[in-house]
């Protein structure tokens, strides 16, 4: 122990006498962190930075791979040690803290006004807060259903569209009508029941989230709020249509079961078409359908993917000026299809790479219109209400262990005092 | 005592389902490392894969700089080891002799300090590792390590320091010997497997750690193996599971074949003083 405090108080010492280094030699060099995890995706953003490199040689950007594992806290420890990257990958509901710290930059008179005014506002939305925006959100990707489309021919039902969703009300009768002989209509993979349920109750009008005047946010479980938990409840314990046991699953877990034609249908992100592709046994036909629709449409929550650049990076308008090149649209249509998710830019999404029948790509692009911030983006003690309150509740709902009224007093009463102590 | 052949089945038999329960984790990874995608996706996996191939070894081999890695761990393992060693050694032998409340406060403080989340320590540790330049640096990495194995090195030593009988010092202090020679000659041999079994904690307790690296190290040709696996695993821990189970798959054998070497002077280190001469 005495060596370790010895050792400790030496470099404590010697921190004293040093003094921090400069990075650049001449030129500007600009660390971007990206997330990128799968194999096109990492190419994708690698060649990317190529290009850049190759036609700005004054500012050269250096690729650093992050990982989504503990990013929370890998970047809090480079920004409170001022050796954060400069150009940050990230997720939007990942950003607050960041943001409220003064960690990252205001990018309001940074970028482009053709970036600002390719991105919907309510993507912006998810960036900003208070009266700034800190992060560009450039990849999100709604919830679908994944459906072993030979099944559903042969059931007859009505393959719902874009165009012509299913309802919640629809969506539980054809479960219901797909299930039997140790067969289930549905997989709901609800290890993180969180999320899941917030953001495809926007589509039934539900909120939960609600700001008074004085700004302050209290949890209302309201009657639209009630409908997807009622009918993933419905149909986990009373219609028997969903597996019970995927309901404590990630996403990756259901894929079997469904390959094996147990599931007809699995609600899962966007992007795991990727691994269905991948693992899909020879011959099995699977298609994307919407997630079914309520009284709010097709609408549902998204955290977008954001690029920021760190209020400590001496060369913010390069950074922006990168961020930029990278943002073009045909460089984010790249960057989507790099990760099957859907480019938020709305020139982007014109791309017809984006819009073929294969993979499920048009289905998901014709949704990107109805994605709105998630309902707990900008909540302060969100993180705090999700992992003490919701999601034990809604576990505990779902496996039907406590009734619709114990989970709203419970998302409620336990719900608001916990956000109360952070808006004291 | 002679055990009867039914006794001894059994526990030959109770010894095999250990085995095979401790195995398992690590055959599953091996079997999942040579299965295509589509057998990864299936809801009967099979032991042997029906069709096995390398390509998820290319593919980790093609994505990520995993020999690089696996060198950067190496070296920051192996040095952690050593350094630890060195530095708790002789301090084991202060702490275990020397029967004073300072030793005995020493040893109760070193159980505290594990108590210790990593979390907060990393940001003052951060603060001056970047005052000293071994930010994104492998030799910071080891200090950060050496330091973090000193405590329960120290705590393991002792213990095996205490297990030497001192008759031995003192007789050979009695034939002349000096107080270096003593600990040279007499005390080191003994304590052989017990240095080799703390050598062998630091090792792999460096070998596995991923919070330090992942925060000290930024660029890819300096990160260690830990980090470099977690570039399979995407948002919501969806995960590139045959790239991910090829490359787990070679960063568990150097640990293997390090324990594999030493594990004799283990087992001898563990028997050390259990029978009373």
């Amino acid at each position: 122990m005495r060596a370790r405090l010895l050792a400790l108080v030496l470099l404590l010492l010697l921190a004293g006498c040093s003094s921090g280094g400069t990075r650049d030699d001449g030129r500007i060099t600009l660390r971007f962190q990206s997330l990128a995890w799968q194999e096109e995706s990492v190419e994708a953003n690698k060649r990317l930075v190529e290009e850049w490199n190759a036609t700005h040689p004054d500012v050269r950007v250096e690729y650093v791979q992050g990982s989504w594992d503990s990013v929370h806290d890998q970047l809090l420890t480079a920004f409170e040690g001022g050796e954060a990257p400069d150009i940050i990958h990230d997720a939007s509901d990942d950003l607050a803290d960041f943001a409220y710290g003064g960690y990252l930059a205001d990018l309001t008179g940074l970028l482009p006004a053709r970036l600002k005014s390719d991105i919907p506002r309510r993507s912006w939305q998810t960036t900003t807060f208070g009266d700034g925006v800190y992060g560009v959100p450039f990849l999100q990707e709604p919830r679908v259903l994944i459906a072993n489309a030979t099944w559903l021919r042969t059931s007859g039902v009505r393959i719902p569209t874009p165009a012509k969703p299913w309802s919640w009300a629809e969506f539980r009768r054809v479960t219901e009508r797909l299930s039997g002989r140790g067969k289930y209509g549905v997989a709901w993979p609800l290890k993180e029941p969180v999320s899941a349920t917030l953001n495809l109750s926007l589509s039934a009008g539900g909120q939960l989230f609600h700001r008074g005047p004085d700004g302050k946010v209290t949890v209302r479980f309201g009657t639209g709020d009630q409908v997807v938990p009622r009918t993933v409840h419905a149909q986990a314990n009373t219609d028997r249509s969903a597996s019970p046991t995927t309901l404590g699953s990630g996403g990756s877990d259901t894929l079997p079961g469904f390959f094996a034609g147990r599931y007809a249908m699995v609600p899962l992100g966007f992007s795991y078409r990727q691994q269905i592709v991948q693992q899909a046994p020879r011959g099995f036909a699977w298609q994307v359908l919407p997630a079914p629709a309520g009284a709010g449409g097709l609408t549902q929550g998204v955290s977008p993917q954001t690029l920021s650049i760190a209020e400590d990076c001496p060369h913010k308008k390069q950074a922006a000026e990168f961020l930029d090149f990278l943002l073009r649209p045909p460089n984010m249509v790249r960057l989507a299809l790099g990760d099957w998710m859907l480019p938020t830019g709305t020139e982007a999404l014109k791309d017809p790479a984006l819009h073929r029948t294969k993979d499920g790509w048009a289905t998901g692009t014709a949704l990107a219109g109805h994605l709105r911030p998630a309902p707990a983006q900008s909540v302060r003690g969100y993180p705090e209400w999700k992992d003490k309150v919701a999601t034990p509740a809604l576990q505990e709902y779902y496996s039907g262990a406590i009734g619709i009224d114990e989970l709203g007093r419970r998302l409620e009463e336990d719900g608001n005092l916990v956000l109360a102590r952070y808006q004291r | 005592m002679r055990t009867s052949t039914p006794a001894r089945a059994g526990q030959y038999t109770a010894l095999l389902a250990y085995l095979v329960f401790l195995a398992f984790p690590f055959l599953w990874l091996l079997s999942t490392a040579f299965k295509p995608p589509r057998e990864l996706g299936s809801l009967h996996p099979t032991w042997i894969p029906e069709d096995p191939t390398l390509a998820n070894f290319r593919q980790a081999f093609d994505e990520q700089p995993l020999l690089q890695a696996a060198l950067n761990s190496l070296l920051a393992a192996l040095a952690a080891a050593v350094i630890a060693v060195l530095i708790a050694t002789p301090m084991a032998y202060v702490v275990a002799r020397r029967r004073t409340r300072l030793a005995k406060a020493v040893t109760g403080w070193v159980v505290v300090s594990q108590a210790f989340p990593f979390v907060l320590l990393i940001i003052p540790l951060f603060l001056v590792l970047k005052n000293l330049r071994l930010i994104n640096s492998v030799p910071g990495l080891v200090l950060v390590y050496v330091v973090w194995a000193l405590p329960f090195a120290l705590w393991m030593l002792a213990g095996y320091v205490r297990a030497v009988p001192p008759e031995l010092e003192e007789a050979a202090a009695v034939d002349g010997a000096g107080r270096l020679r003593t600990l040279v000659s007499v005390t080191a041999p003994l304590l052989a497997p017990g240095i080799v079994a703390t050598a062998l904690f630091a090792f792999i307790t460096a070998w596995n750690e991923f919070f330090f690296a992942l925060v000290l190290l930024k660029t890819p040709e300096k990160q260690t193996l830990p980090v470099v696996l977690t570039h399979f695993i995407g948002a919501e821990g969806v995960a590139d599971l045959g790239p991910l189970a090829a490359a787990a798959f070679l960063a568990t054998l150097p640990s293997l074949v390090v324990f594999a070497i030493i594990q004799r002077r283990i087992t001898g280190g563990m028997l050390t003083g259990a029978v009373k001469s």
